[in-house]
């Protein structure tokens, strides 16, 4: 699809410690690089090569994608949360673009 | 009955090849390993869907079974939760779509239809239905063209563009749950019902297969590595991994007819209609599944 639009599902709140599951999905054809069209010519790789977790300005979770990755990638991982505050969450694509998504959390 | 090619290697099971011909036969075998579907319950984000409903009269089987049941507990998964569902995506263009200006009338779907989850609800789980101007049965799909070409003053959409897919999606989403319930008294509905059922007995192509090959013969039972469902149609357009894209009815239907070997029929075309017709009869009372997951 055209513009390559972010999803995240963090809770509201949760209690000082607790480990929370986040969940983030974006639109993106991850085009791997190894394909070529109608005329025989590669179709220029495209993918989000790098995606990227923080809290408070700290990171809490982040990997590299390399292209076996499939189109709209989707990623669940687990964070302990000490305190209020925001989450971001930044997908980096090869031409440069950034995506970008906050989401805030308040402990109770 | 003949053997397929696998005779002798150490593969559990029984394999069935159906066809005559030699070339069939040791081309393609139906086999009965672990063919059950599963019995579970798909409910989505909380709302229960009807997975398996009392099969219409004259219909082979006792009940007739959603395509999620006979999917990995993966990919089940993926349509159990709205916020995991890549089809979401489809839904939320859509929506986008629906709400934005479009063509010289200077009119979106939304001017006249108002908010879609009110004024959509419910709608899509009776289409096809009977459309008296073109004496025919149209689809969702058709049904947004005549909009955007009457209301709009616009050209219809090119067969599976994004927004065609995407607004198709939310729209029937606004069913999502609704069982699927066709008025066959409309109009001129039951002949092209008669049709469509033909069309789904009638074996073609190479492999000389009709969809009753497949997806009432052999149900259940495996071809090659994929687990034959029903063939329903209640979660078009669905998100297939294969595609890792939004892939809509008649695209899937084109599919399998081309996979027989046969001569693909146009999308939208007079034989794909009726088999739409017939089909989504044949799955009354599942519940609509759009945007469902597959394999």
């Amino acid at each position: 699809m055209a513009t390559p639009r972010p999803r995240v599902k963090v809770p509201k709140t949760a209690a000082a410690g607790e480990v929370i599951t986040i969940k983030t999905l974006i639109s993106h054809d991850m085009e791997s690089g190894q394909r070529k069209d109608s005329e025989g010519n590669t179709i220029p790789r495209k993918i989000i090569n790098k995606f990227t977790c923080d809290f408070n300005g700290q990171t809490v979770f982040s990997c590299d994608i390399d292209p076996a990755i499939s189109a709209n990638p989707y990623f669940e991982f687990n964070a302990k949360v000490a305190e209020s505050g925001t989450f971001k969450f930044t997908w980096v694509d090869d031409d440069g673009s950034v995506y970008e998504a906050e989401e805030k959390i308040e402990v109770k | 009955m003949r053997r397929g090619a696998w005779e002798g290697l150490p593969v559990r099971g029984k394999f069935a090849a159906i066809g005559a011909g030699v070339l069939v036969a040791s081309a393609l075998a139906f086999s009965a390993v672990q063919a059950e579907p599963v019995d579970e319950t798909l409910s989505i984000d909380g709302v229960e869907m009807t997975t398996r409903a009392k099969a219409q009269e004259g219909l082979p089987f006792d009940e007739v079974l959603s395509g999620w049941l006979f999917r990995e507990a993966e990919t089940r998964q993926l349509e159990a939760d709205s916020f995991e569902n890549p089809g979401m995506l489809y839904v939320e263009r859509g929506e986008e779509i629906w709400n934005t200006v479009e063509g010289p009338a200077g009119q979106s779907c939304a001017s006249c239809h108002g908010d879609a989850a009110e004024s959509m609800a419910g709608i899509a789980a009776h289409y096809p239905k009977w459309d008296a101007d073109s004496q025919r049965p149209i689809n969702i799909e058709l049904r947004i063209d005549k909009c955007r070409v009457e209301h709009m003053g616009l050209e219809p959409y090119k067969f599976d563009s994004d927004d065609q897919k995407a607004l198709t999606t939310y729209i029937k989403h606004q069913s999502l749950g609704e069982p699927v319930n066709l008025d066959l008294a409309e109009g001129d509905m039951q002949s092209w019902w008669e049709r469509g059922k033909e069309r789904y007995y009638l074996r073609t192509g190479q492999l000389n297969f009709a969809c009753a090959s497949c997806h009432e013969a052999n149900s259940g039972l495996y071809i090659r590595a994929d687990h034959l469902s029903q063939g329903q149609a209640n979660g078009f357009p669905t998100y297939r991994l294969k595609q890792a894209d939004m892939v809509s009815l008649h695209n899937r239907l084109r599919g399998c007819i081309r996979d027989t070997r046969a001569e693909t029929p146009a999308a939208f075309s007079d034989e794909l209609m009726a088999l739409e017709v017939y089909l989504t009869w044949r799955g009354t009372g599942l519940s609509v599944e759009t945007p469902a997951v597959r394999q």
